[in-house]
């Protein structure tokens, strides 16, 4: 497969995510488009780990050169389970105060 | 057409399909459903680029975890179709568009770079994916990294805990 087709996916993807977070008033609905726009970029960075680790055989056949991208996703995941429950603890602390999730309520901070 | 490439665009269609409909579903449990279509799509991308184990961690931490931690939020909150704040159509139009202005600058940008021509992502092959090596370069040298995201783990707890609590 190109690489161009993955690049083309996962923009794809996080347009839709952009798009999503853009026309959405549900306060978890733009947070689980947040979420699809990590997923695209975490699956272009494993596309590029491949094309790295494949360019790195072709002089050495046992390297491990792109091992870290993947650990990287692996940390990157690790940070957005943490993301989750202090950003839905928040979302539940909204809905109690004002009984609804629209995010246009919140504007009511910059007061 | 080989088996390979048929399934990338199997998942690439699905994840595509499952993802426009997070958005315009208008009730938030189907949202979540299509959402968990979608991270399983590309589990299924990652396994095609034999990276078993992100494969895995994604089943478990995204469409196990975090999705079911969603839909408790959801249930919890009794959200449905009816209770759903909608934008006018003008902001939707302009979102849509904004949206799409970014994907057509990026998408003819990655067109115009003559130097990602003739890289191909090889498929269903390398050793980098696999727990084993993983496993290694993950306790040899990122091991303090590793034990920092398990102190990040903890504040996270102790946030959504003190953020939870009815102050």
């Amino acid at each position: 497969m190109p690489i161009q087709y993955y690049i083309y996916l996962c923009l794809a993807l996080f347009s839709i995510g952009i798009v999503g977070v853009l026309t959405r008033r549900n306060a978890i609905i733009v947070f689980m488009c947040i979420e699809l726009m990590l997923n695209a970029v975490n699956l272009l960075l494993v596309a590029f780990s491949k094309v790295h680790n494949t360019m790195a055989l072709a002089g050495d056949k046992t390297s491990m050169a792109g091992i870290e991208a993947q650990l990287f996703v692996f940390f990157i995941m690790v940070v957005a389970a943490a993301e989750v429950s202090v950003g839905l603890a928040i979302i539940v602390m909204m809905y109690r105060n004002v009984h609804s999730v629209d995010i246009n309520f919140l504007n009511r901070l910059k007061n | 057409m080989s088996i390979t490439q048929f399934l990338f665009y199997f998942l690439t269609v699905l994840a595509l399909f499952s993802a426009v409909m997070v958005v315009v579903s208008k009730n938030p449990v189907h949202s979540v459903l299509w959402l968990i279509s979608v991270f399983f799509a590309i589990s299924g991308h990652y396994i095609l680029l034999n990276a078993q184990f992100l494969a895995i961690v994604n089943i478990i931490v995204y469409a196990g975890a975090i999705m079911v931690l969603f839909l408790f939020v959801i249930m919890l909150m009794n959200l449905n179709a009816s209770t759903e704040p909608q934008k006018n159509n003008w902001l939707k139009l302009a979102g849509i568009i904004a949206g799409g202005c970014f994907l057509m600058v990026l998408v003819s940008l990655v067109k115009q770079a003559n130097e990602l021509n003739n890289i191909a992502v090889t498929m269903g092959t390398g050793e980098i994916g696999l727990i084993k090596n993983l496993g290694k370069a993950l306790f040899n040298d990122f091991v303090v990294p590793f034990e920092i995201s398990s102190v990040l783990f903890l504040s996270a707890m102790v946030g959504a805990v003190v953020i939870g609590k009815k102050a």
